[in-house]
């Protein structure tokens, strides 16, 4: 089967390896015989709703992300739309901001968002660098960890009842403070976590294709298991230097 | 580390040591290069004048001032210089030259974003005293920039399309108008986003050149070939490193020199005379085999390292190595930024190695290595010892190490008696 993907601004979103995380996607669906279309959607092209069954945001420099985001805003009604209609939205650091409601860079300029996320984001003066490791519970009952590395001076700060991605066990995480993790809306995720996410973290790519799928099929089909050895030794490594050496709240 | 110590209790002491070298420093700062242009120079102008130079690459404050330390009976300093802590060594030294070559993104886990960088370089370079003489190269936006505030400075840069790539690699950094963020358009694009630029919007443009390379021969992992083109005159450089990236080297190395006074003579013999700079691209004889060393350490650097060994011809078998120690960049995430891609032509069997050789496998793996040809060996010498049971007898092995994994790979063969410290060979 064909999924369809949109990803947003790869010519200017794209500081941390946001490709390898596009890259696992389209290799583990081309192992399970689907195929993955990926379509650029960059400055003054809209977002259909409904064109797409999984919308990528990578993260960008301040720069970047300043360049993209009066043109996120006239892209927003298509983005909220395809994610109401159950479409998988996967946004990483500078992407997962701009999908919040607001942005307040260091030096005070206000950046729009999109409002797809409950939440405000505020520079900081310090940056919250380091390895994390969270806990999520995406699929009720079912506990996973994701590790991965943040580099953001935003702090993120979720509404009352916002629903995080995940659990920080180590790292900062959205503020240094809240102990939670990213963002979730229906199937729309955001994270700090960038850069290879993905190939490190097999199971959550493969929730994102089911999901993905599901926007097409109806239901989550049961993705055959592939052999991730290297992928949870890859894991396990960063999983002990979040441990170690990630961010102290 | 005496250098360390004096820059935290009297950091003003490292300023009057500088100011006792009777000709000055001159300076060189970039992300990618500064190791070996410094060495270039070094051997354009080491013969004329006594160095006090930071030559194994300890190129913060502290580095410098254990370099000014020890070298009192030098005349003129010669530092590469740390690209996040140049603002500062600028202030202490107030050097008489100063050449900055390019800026990538590098380590954004330490450096922060790279606009960061580049403004810490603009105020080092609105802070030079008037006569300190720059030189800058051209090709890059943000850095060939610099020479339009400062009348007098000298401008480098390539000037032959026919090596010219394609299109912008994907690591290319400042790909939009830094006066009005419109995709520049290039006339060529050599080396990430360094090239001949031009806006298509407000007209920003790469500046004259001063100091160019033209008729480029690239002779694959042997050597490089080009007229080198100056105000006073233009002379054929034959290089013994390859790689277009040595051709800037070799014109920033020249610019330093030119703003020293030296011939293009001196220039001329002083660039055919040099070999390479420690680790960075490096034949080690192990045995009856060979190895070739060359250092990686962000998306641009390791790029131009896998399109001069594709040049040489696509291998066979490649070590890698993925350290991610400080002077690593903790973050690892940039190694899907390169462009490994060309090594998969003929690449038979990869050793993954380094303390994170699972995601480097896994970098591979997803860019389309089967990952039955893939070994992963953390260790580095029993990786080393895999990829040189791999080779035939007489055969070269590719490494590719992060810089702390090239630190510990010389280590290794150095203690196996194959190569001399860098230490004992610096003087």
């Amino acid at each position: 089967m064909k999924i369809v993907v949109a990803h947003l601004y790869p010519d200017f979103l794209n500081i941390y390896a946001d490709r390898g995380n596009i890259a696992v996607l389209a290799r583990r669906a081309a192992w399970r015989g689907h195929e993955l279309e990926v379509r650029a959607v960059s400055v003054g092209e809209p977002v259909q709703a409904g064109a797409h069954d999984l919308l990528y945001v990578g993260g960008g420099q301040d720069r970047e992300q300043a360049l993209v985001a009066p043109d996120l805003v006239e892209k927003g009604q298509g983005v909220l739309e395809s994610v109401a209609g159950g479409a998988v939205l996967l946004a990483v650091c500078g992407g997962y901001q701009l999908l919040g409601r607001s942005y307040r860079d260091l030096h005070g300029a206000d950046l729009p968002g999109i409002g797809l996320f409950p939440f405000d984001t505020v520079a900081g003066e310090t940056r919250m660098i380091g390895d994390v490791l969270l806990e999520c519970e995406l699929e009720p009952g079912d506990r996973r960890t994701l590790a991965g590395f943040e580099n953001h001076a935003g702090r993120t700060r979720l509404d009352p009842g916002a629903q995080p991605l995940g659990r920080v066990v180590a790292g900062f995480g959205n503020d240094g403070e809240s102990g939670w993790e990213g963002c979730r809306v229906g199937r729309a995720v955001g994270t700090y976590l960038h850069g290879p996410l993905l190939p490190r973290n097999p199971w959550f790519a493969d929730w994102l294709l089911a999901q993905a799928l599901a926007h097409r099929l109806g239901e989550a089909p049961q993705l055959d298991p592939l052999s991730d050895e290297l992928e949870l030794q890859a894991h396990a490594v960063s999983a002990r230097r979040a441990e170690s050496r990630g961010g102290r709240r | 580390m005496p250098g360390k110590l004096l820059w935290k209790i009297d950091p003003g002491a490292i300023d009057r040591l500088a100011a006792r070298l009777p000709l000055g420093s001159v300076v060189v700062s970039a992300t990618n290069g500064k190791t070996t242009t410094a060495a270039m120079a070094a051997s354009i102008i080491g013969g004329r004048f006594n160095l006090a130079h930071n030559r194994a690459g300890a190129n913060l404050m502290s580095g410098v001032a254990s370099t000014l330390i020890d070298a009192r009976a030098a005349e003129l300093g010669l530092f590469e210089v740390d690209e996040a802590a140049l603002p500062e060594v600028v202030a202490r030294l107030r050097p008489r030259a100063v050449c900055l070559g390019n800026l990538f993104r590098d380590q954004l886990d330490r450096y922060g974003e790279l606009e960061h960088v580049a403004e810490g370089w603009r105020s080092a370079v609105q802070q030079l005293s008037a006569t300190t003489a720059l030189a800058v190269n051209g090709d890059d936006p943000q850095v060939g920039e610099l020479a339009r505030e400062r009348p007098g400075a000298v401008v480098f840069g390539l000037d032959d399309p026919r090596v010219a790539r394609p299109s912008l690699q994907h690591a290319a950094d400042s790909k939009y108008c830094i006066r009005c963020g419109t995709p520049y358009e290039y006339a060529a694009a050599y080396v990430g986003h360094l090239g001949d630029y031009r806006c298509p919007a407000c007209g920003h443009g790469r500046p004259p050149l001063d100091v160019a390379a033209r008729e480029l021969e690239l002779n694959g992992l042997e050597s490089v070939g080009f007229t080198l083109a100056t105000k006073a005159g233009e002379r054929r450089v034959e290089l013994r490193v390859p790689g277009l990236y040595n051709v800037y080297n070799a014109l920033a190395a020249t610019s330093l020199a030119l703003a020293l006074g030296a011939s293009l003579e001196e220039i001329v013999s002083g660039l055919k005379s040099f070999s390479a700079a420690f680790g960075r691209f490096e034949r080690i004889a192990v045995g009856d085999r060979r190895v070739l060393m060359l250092l990686i350490k962000n998306p641009a650097g390791a790029n131009e390292a896998v399109r001069t060994i594709v040049d040489g011809g696509a291998p066979a078998v490649a070590v890698v190595a993925l350290n991610d120690a400080i002077a690593d960049g903790r973050d690892v995430s940039w190694i899907w930024d390169v462009d490994f891609e060309p090594l998969l032509g003929r690449l038979e069997r990869l050793v993954a190695t380094g303390d994170r050789a699972a995601e480097l496998a896994l970098r591979f793996k997803y860019g389309g290595l089967d990952a039955g040809a893939i070994d992963v060996v953390p260790s580095l010498e029993r990786a080393l010892d895999r990829g040189l049971e791999l080779v035939p007898p007489g055969g070269e092995l590719v490494v590719l190490p992060t810089y702390t994994a090239m630190l510990a790979l010389r280590k290794i063969v150095a203690d196996r008696g194959f190569v001399r410290p860098y230490w004992e060979r610096a003087a």
